[in-house]
C-alpha cells in the first residue's frame, strides 16, 4: 500500500500544486486568496491532525470515507500546499523576459505558460520536489494511524504477533531507506536529463 | 508607415516620457540615441506594448490607435508586423536555437512544422549561424545569442523591427558580429527603429536619428545633419561627450 499510495497522492498533488501555483502567479483575484487560505491552512497544521479530520472528524458531518481515500485525499492536500509554493518560486525565478519575447512573437498568455514559463519552472523545482516526494514516502507511514494497511501498519501487526520489535521495525526502516535511495537515484537522473534539455537557471 | 504622437508614460511619481512624436517611414533606419534615463528604452517597449503609454496616439499602416485604449486584439495585430530585438536576448532558455525562431511561427501562427523549420534554417544561415540549429542558448555566446535573435524577429517576416541597445550587454569583441548583421539588414532595406549608444553605427547605418533627453525629443533630423551640423546646443555637447569617450 505503501506504494500506490505514495504515487496516486504524489500525482494528485502535482496537479493541485501546478494549478494553485499558477493562480497565484497569474493573480488571479478571489481564485488567489482562495488559493493563499488553502496553502495557509495546510502548511500550519501537522499531518496527522489533517488525517484524524478527515477519518475520524468528516462521518461527524456524514461524509464517511474509507481509509485508503481518505489517506490519499490528505496526502494530496498536503503535499499539494508544498509543492505549489516550491512551483509559485520556481515560476517567480522566469526571467521576466521570457514572457516578454513571447508576446513579441505572438504567442499568448496561456501558450507562453505552458510551453516556456512552465517547463524552465519545473526545471527549476525538480530537486525541491523530488524532496518533497521523499518525504512524503516516508509520512505515508502515519496512514497506519487511520488503519491503511500500509508497511509500517504491516510491520506493526507483525510486531504484535512475534514480539521482535527491535529487528522488525529496523527492517521497515531499511525498506524506507531503501525506497528514498532508489528516489535519490531517480532524482539524479532527472536533474541530468533535465541539464541536457538545456535549461541552466536564473540567468539573462 | 509608423507615427507615435505625444507619447507620455510614468512610472509612479516619475514622468518618463513627457509628449514624444516619432515617425518612420518604410525602409528607414531610425538610431534613438540619449545619455542613460532619458526614456529611450521606454519609448520602444511603449511602441510594441509591453508598456502600456499613459497617453498617445499611434498610426500603424494608415490606422489610428489611442495607445491607452487599444485593444488586445490590435496589439496583436500590430504586433504580427512588428518584432523587437532585447538587450538580454531573452531567447527561450528551454528551446533550441532553430526552436526560438520557428516558436512563434508554429504556435501563435498555426504554420506547419516543416513550412516553419524551412524558414528558421534560413533565418538562421542569414545570421550565420547555420552550424548552430541545434544548440541551446546557454551553449552560444552572447553575440551568438542576439543573433538567433535577429533570425527569431527575422523569421516573422515583420515590416519594421525594435531593437532595443542590442549590443548593450555584449563583451566588446562580440558587439562587431551584431552590427555587421544589422547593417546588412538596414542594406537590404528593412525599416528599424533602433535604440542605441552605438554612435558609429548611428553615424554610419542610420539615415535618421532621434536624440532624446529627459523624456522628450531634443533633436529629430538625418543622420547627416545630425552628426555635421547639430542645431541645438544640448546635441552639440552630447556629441562632443561621445566622442571624447571614443578616444
Amino acid at each position: 500500500m505503501t506504494i500506490p499510495l505514495s504515487m496516486i497522492s504524489f500525482s494528485l498533488a502535482m496537479v493541485i500544486a501546478v494549478v494553485m501555483a499558477l493562480i497565484q502567479f497569474a493573480n488571479i483575484k478571489i481564485l488567489k486568496q482562495l488559493a493563499r487560505f488553502y496553502i495557509w491552512v495546510v502548511r500550519g497544521t501537522p499531518l496527522l491532525v489533517q488525517l484524524y479530520v478527515v477519518f475520524f472528524g468528516l462521518p461527524g458531518i456524514g461524509i464517511v470515507l474509507d481509509p485508503f481515500p481518505s489517506a490519499v485525499i490528505v496526502f494530496s492536500l498536503n503535499e499539494g500546499a508544498y509543492g505549489a509554493e516550491i512551483i509559485r518560486a520556481a515560476l517567480e525565478s522566469v526571467p521576466k523576459g521570457q514572457m516578454e519575447a513571447g508576446y513579441c512573437v505572438g504567442m499568448s498568455y496561456l501558450q507562453i505558460m505552458r510551453r516556456i514559463v512552465l517547463p524552465q519552472a519545473l526545471r527549476t523545482a525538480f530537486p525541491s520536489l523530488s524532496n518533497s516526494l521523499i518525504a512524503m514516502v516516508k509520512d505515508t507511514s502515519l496512514a497506519a494511524n487511520i488503519t491503511v494497511t500500509e508497511m509500517f501498519m504491516a510491520t506493526q501487526r507483525i510486531v504484535a504477533r512475534t514480539y521482535e520489535p527491535l529487528a522488525l521495525y529496523c527492517e521497515v526502516g531499511l525498506i524506507y531507506l531503501m525506497f528514498s535511495t532508489v528516489l535519490t537515484k531517480l532524482q539524479r537522473m532527472g536533474e541530468k536529463k533535465l541539464d541536457f534539455y538545456g535549461y541552466q537557471g536564473g540567468r539573462s | 508607415m509608423i507615427e507615435v504622437r505625444n507619447i507620455r508614460k510614468s512610472f509612479g511619481a516619475t514622468e518618463v516620457l513627457k509628449g514624444v512624436d516619432i515617425q518612420v517611414e518604410k525602409g528607414d533606419v531610425v538610431a534613438v540615441l540619449g545619455p542613460s534615463g532619458s526614456g529611450k528604452t521606454t519609448l520602444l517597449r511603449c511602441m510594441n506594448f509591453l508598456e502600456t503609454a499613459d497617453e498617445g496616439t499611434m498610426i500603424f499602416d494608415k490606422t489610428a490607435y489611442d495607445l491607452k485604449k487599444i485593444t488586445k486584439k490590435d496589439i496583436g495585430l500590430i504586433r504580427r508586423k512588428t518584432a523587437f530585438v532585447f538587450q538580454n536576448f531573452n531567447l527561450f532558455l528551454n528551446k533550441t536555437a532553430l526552436e526560438n525562431v520557428t516558436e512563434g511561427l508554429i504556435v501563435a501562427r498555426k504554420m506547419k512544422r516543416s513550412q516553419a523549420e524551412d524558414i528558421g534554417r534560413r533565418a538562421l544561415d542569414k545570421v550565420g549561424l547555420g552550424d548552430r540549429y541545434s544548440h541551446y542558448p546557454h551553449e552560444l555566446s552572447g553575440g551568438q545569442q542576439q543573433r538567433v535573435a535577429i533570425a527569431r524577429a527575422l523569421a516573422a517576416e515583420p515590416e519594421i523591427i525594435y531593437f532595443d541597445e542590442p549590443t548593450s550587454a555584449l563583451d566588446p569583441e562580440l558587439i562587431g558580429e551584431v552590427l555587421e548583421v544589422m547593417r546588412n539588414l538596414a542594406r537590404e532595406g528593412m525599416t528599424m527603429v533602433v535604440v542605441t549608444h552605438e554612435m558609429n553605427f548611428a553615424r554610419n547605418v542610420s539615415g535618421k536619428v532621434v536624440f532624446m533627453e529627459q523624456g522628450q525629443v531634443v533633436e529629430a533630423g538625418s543622420a547627416g545633419d545630425f552628426f555635421e551640423n547639430p542645431k541645438e546646443e544640448r546635441t552639440k555637447e552630447f556629441l562632443r561627450m561621445a566622442e571624447k569617450k571614443l578616444l
